[in-house]
């Protein structure tokens, strides 16, 4: 069953979506911009993806994980060991989703880390 | 845009895709778990299909089904949408000085479309925004290619996650395959101390901050670990090439 008032929630959200993504440049007016903001954002990307993929990995709901014993600790070592062996060069970014992967899945279906 | 052959017959195009390529497993599992958590959340095949394929945001998915399941006021779901999708309002703020150049709906369109990784390639493999026409159609172009694949391999992946939703069960963790692709451009990102850095002050603020409703806390770690950088570079005197 097609709700109406569900469509026009996610007909809403999409409209999120572009708002978000889009904020700074939906306008057609000047921005100033001073050049230390401009500098800032050359940390923006990385702190961006750290701020989202630190606590998936070292933390759960928040609270650091408290043993070695973790599977996301071990894949993301693993993936990092083998992006730092290939030194970034190639397909080192799949390798490092495909080993991180192969050492995760046993680990958490397996053992229950 | 992407029926525009200037976009998709130049080799730009084919960049940008081989770029979204490396990282596309983990976009293709977290999308499959992004379709699977929807249904489970109580939210109907349907209506999940229609989400993916409207709203095209997982993290703003998964914090607002739940929501949804439950009949939550709609301004409440709206609004928490928002909030969750803040970061991108700070890639806004980088693109524009690349997208500025082009029509207001040009860029409405292929802003919809760039996700989280999108925006990090993007500005990788185009440090400084071009200023002649031509460097602004390869930008154009290699960002219609990057985008063009990520969307693809995401809408085809959540369908199937929607389908399979009963034979996939959350608990074997495949939508970890999304976090170490991130893990991946993060390892690609960190080229300079001064990165290393940020991404050290961000990683320890986002777990500090993770008690902020909304995942503000992914705002807070950004604003503190550019802050952080800035009066680095400022007391140290970072040379400026080493950013």
């Amino acid at each position: 069953m097609i709700d109406v008032l569900q469509l026009l929630t996610l007909l809403g959200l999409a409209a999120m979506t572009v708002l978000a993504r889009c904020f700074f440049f939906i306008l057609n007016r000047e921005l100033p911009f001073p050049a230390w903001a401009q500098r800032g954002l050359l940390y923006a990307p990385i702190a961006a993806l750290a701020a989202v993929v630190v606590p998936e990995v070292l933390a759960t709901q928040g609270q650091l994980i408290s043993t070695w014993l973790d599977a996301r600790l071990m894949g993301a070592a693993a993936g990092v060991g083998y992006y730092v062996y290939r030194r970034g060069q190639g397909q080192a970014v799949l390798g490092t989703i495909i080993v991180g992967m192969a050492v995760y899945l046993p680990l958490h279906i397996g053992l229950g880390w | 845009m992407f029926l525009d052959p200037a976009n998709f017959r130049h080799p730009a195009f084919r960049t940008g895709m081989a770029d979204a390529f490396k990282v596309a497993p983990g976009i293709w599992a977290w999308g499959l778990m992004t379709g699977v958590s929807m249904v489970q959340a109580g939210l109907g095949p349907a209506m999940s299909t229609w989400m993916t394929l409207l709203v095209y945001g997982g993290s703003a998915q998964l914090a607002v089904t739940p929501l949804m399941a439950v009949g939550t006021p709609v301004w409440v779901v709206l609004a928490t949408a928002f909030c969750v999708n803040l970061r991108f309002a700070v890639f806004s703020l980088h693109l524009r000085g690349y997208l500025m150049a082009w029509p207001r709906w040009q860029r409405l369109t292929i802003g919809y479309l760039i996700a989280d990784l999108n925006y990090v390639q993007f500005v990788q493999n185009h440090p400084t925004p071009a200023t002649d026409a031509a460097g602004q159609r390869a930008e154009m172009a290699y960002l219609c290619g990057n985008c063009f694949l990520t969307w693809a391999g995401w809408q085809i992946a959540s369908i199937l996650g929607i389908v399979l939703a009963s034979q996939v069960p959350l608990e074997w963790g495949l939508g970890f395959a999304g976090v170490l692709a991130l893990v991946g451009i993060l390892c690609s990102l960190a080229s300079s101390r001064m990165r290393t850095v940020s991404l050290v002050v961000s990683g320890a603020a986002a777990i500090a901050a993770y008690a902020l409703p909304l995942r503000l806390n992914i705002l807070v770690a950004i604003a503190a670990a550019v802050a952080m950088c800035l009066v680095i570079e400022k007391t140290a005197g970072v040379n400026k090439a080493a950013a």
